[in-house]
């Protein structure tokens, strides 16, 4: 039997506020345990929530961004469960009248086509605390430094049909979260999470399959083995005669392999209501149009303005513009070098390569791009050749300064002094009798032993253009 | 509405509410006497009325995006029933 995919995303994203969504703690990753865990954090009776308004800016400008439907007045529930590092013995989220309603994205995959996959909702919510199950005998430590952190959950609708488009809708998510600077998009620190709710039914079947959870997908990688690892698992049961029961599942990277979450006695029941120490959120349209007016540019604007003022290929464009880092990095490079093209080669290049190499962001190259733009400035000037450009490249990425510097330090400087070339090729000339003759009967391709021979000679610091001018005529004889 | 005590059984599980062998009979026909009030309330013909999410009617002030408050870990820890390298301690939780 064919079986077709339903995916839905749920990712929670951490906005990158100073402060906790409802206290005055900071939210900084990676502080001594429970030293940003204030009274309202820890729950102590009396302590009130007052929320945060950078986290509701945040928001809306997502909401915005997919082109959703902002609730201009949104309430705070109560969702309630009792585990350790939630202290209050509830969640405060947002059930019935979240800030941002239905909107959507467009994702492009790997066939140059593009699906629009519906956003249901994202709602504002806190973080809880982390739970440590290591260190303690017979016992759970509790770091309360991350509860109170704002999230804004975004649920997608059922759209997606294949693991690939999950990847490439939770990287569209990130790109755009980043693009506007809400999140830092860490997955790694935890700053974007994904949960996915993945069933199958045979193909051309209206009614959804019983669906499972995967909780905690951490990484883009594992987004795409996971769901496809419980795929198979699901079309095994059902061939197999069996049922898929509704339950929750961790993935397990290691083993490449989901397994139930200990099934828990009672069905989940979190009762929600209205949080009573929250009054309800309005926002009117001019505070709309405010979070508007200071959103940046959007990827799908940005590769149309990198294509009409940078004369960019399409395909230029979007990889230049992917992340809003490298789009800042690539105008820079610009800015300093006058040449878009150039720059864009060299930030697809050699510095895209060495980034790969080192597996680092943009963010923290070793070269900034200002001195890519002045070794560019060098190349336009004749001051370097391409190859030699690419040794200062290599000695930027080692810290040996700028490039002015390097080329002087390790006296690169192209050699553009017309007699001093002339000089090298008379000397080449000299040295290889029987070539310049065999070249003078005819044997054109010779050519390029000759450029070789003078390259050389010069330690690859003539300038070629000149080389070949004045090796043409000399040649002739 | 008088309740079974299967659900008062879920709703104190729900809680994490312990309810004694002896205690049920009285726990049952209290929750019942609050859930025939409820019945009461639930009876008032709503239709379109707004759900009312606070009965002030107020909005929400907001808070400017500023780190307040300093590390009084120490503090805190000291009424907390146990407590170890920063971190509180309670009895193993694992899912």
């Amino acid at each position: 039997m064919e079986w077709e995919t339903v995916i839905g995303l749920e990712i929670h994203v951490q906005l990158s506020t100073q402060s906790k969504i409802f206290s005055g703690s900071s939210t900084r990753f990676g502080a001594e345990p429970n030293t940003q865990a204030s009274l309202v954090d820890l729950a102590m009776p009396g302590a009130l929530p007052v929320f945060n308004a950078e986290a509701l800016h945040k928001a809306v400008a997502f909401g915005l961004a997919i082109d959703a439907e902002i609730g201009k007045r949104s309430v705070f529930d109560r969702k309630n469960y009792f585990y350790p590092d939630l202290p209050k013995g509830y969640q405060i989220t947002q059930m019935d009248h979240p800030i941002v309603g239905k909107g959507q994205v467009e994702i492009v995959l790997d066939d140059g086509s593009t699906r629009t996959i519906g956003v249901t909702r994202a709602h504002l919510e806190e973080d809880a605390g982390k739970s440590l199950h290591e260190e303690f005998e017979g016992q759970s430590g509790i770091d309360l430094n991350r509860a109170g952190t704002p999230l804004l959950e975004i649920v997608s609708e059922p759209d997606i049909r294949t693991a690939k488009e999950a990847v490439a809708y939770l990287r569209k998510i990130h790109s755009i979260i980043t693009y506007i600077g809400i999140s830092d998009g860490n997955m790694a620190e935890g700053s974007m999470r994904c949960d996915a709710n993945v069933s199958v039914r045979p193909k051309g079947q209206q009614e959804l399959g019983t669906r499972t959870e995967i909780k905690n997908i951490n990484s883009f990688r594992f987004v795409e083995k996971a769901i496809n690892h419980e795929v198979q698992r699901h079309i095994d049961v059902i061939e197999d005669g069996g049922s898929i029961v509704q339950e929750t599942r961790l993935y397990d990277a290691d083993k490449n392999e989901t397994r139930s979450m200990r099934s828990k006695e009672f069905a989940n029941d979190y009762r929600y209501f209205p949080e009573p120490d929250l009054l309800p959120v309005i926002i009117d349209h001019d505070y709309i149009e405010r979070v508007a007016e200071a959103l940046p540019e959007l990827p799908a604007a940005k590769v149309k303005r990198f294509m009409a003022d940078y004369g960019l290929s399409e395909y230029d464009a979007n990889v230049l513009s992917a992340s809003r880092a490298m789009a800042d990095f690539y105008e820079a490079v610009v800015k300093t070098s006058g040449d878009a093209k150039i720059a864009a080669n060299w930030c697809m290049g050699e510095l895209t390569a060495y980034l790969n190499r080192e597996e680092i962001e943009v963010s923290a190259s070793p070269i900034s791009a200002d001195h890519l733009g002045q070794l560019i400035q060098r190349i336009l000037d004749n001051t370097l050749s391409n190859k030699i450009a690419k040794q200062v490249f290599e000695a930027m990425t080692q810290g040996e300064g700028e490039p002015d510097a390097i080329i002087e330090a390790r006296g690169l400087k192209q050699v553009t002094d017309s007699s001093a070339i002339e000089a090298m090729i008379d000397d080449v000339i000299a040295a290889n009798p029987k070539q310049v003759e065999d070249y003078r009967s005819g044997k054109d391709k010779l050519f390029g032993f000759f450029v070789g021979q003078v390259m050389k000679a010069s330690k690859g610091q003539a300038s070629p253009a000149q080389v070949n001018d004045i090796l043409l005529q000399k040649l002739k004889g | 509405m008088s309740l079974d005590r299967s659900q008062v059984e879920n709703v104190a599980q729900l809680a994490r509410i312990q309810i004694k062998e002896d205690e049920m009979a009285d726990t049952l026909a209290s929750l019942s006497n609050i859930m025939s009030l409820v019945d009461q309330l639930q009876a008032v013909d709503t239709e379109g009325v707004e759900p009312l999410a606070n009965p002030l009617d107020a909005q929400a002030l907001l808070r400017a995006d500023e780190v307040t408050e300093s590390n009084h870990r120490d503090d805190y820890q000291l009424i907390a029933p146990q407590a170890e390298k920063g971190l509180y301690l309670v009895p193993k939780v694992i899912e």
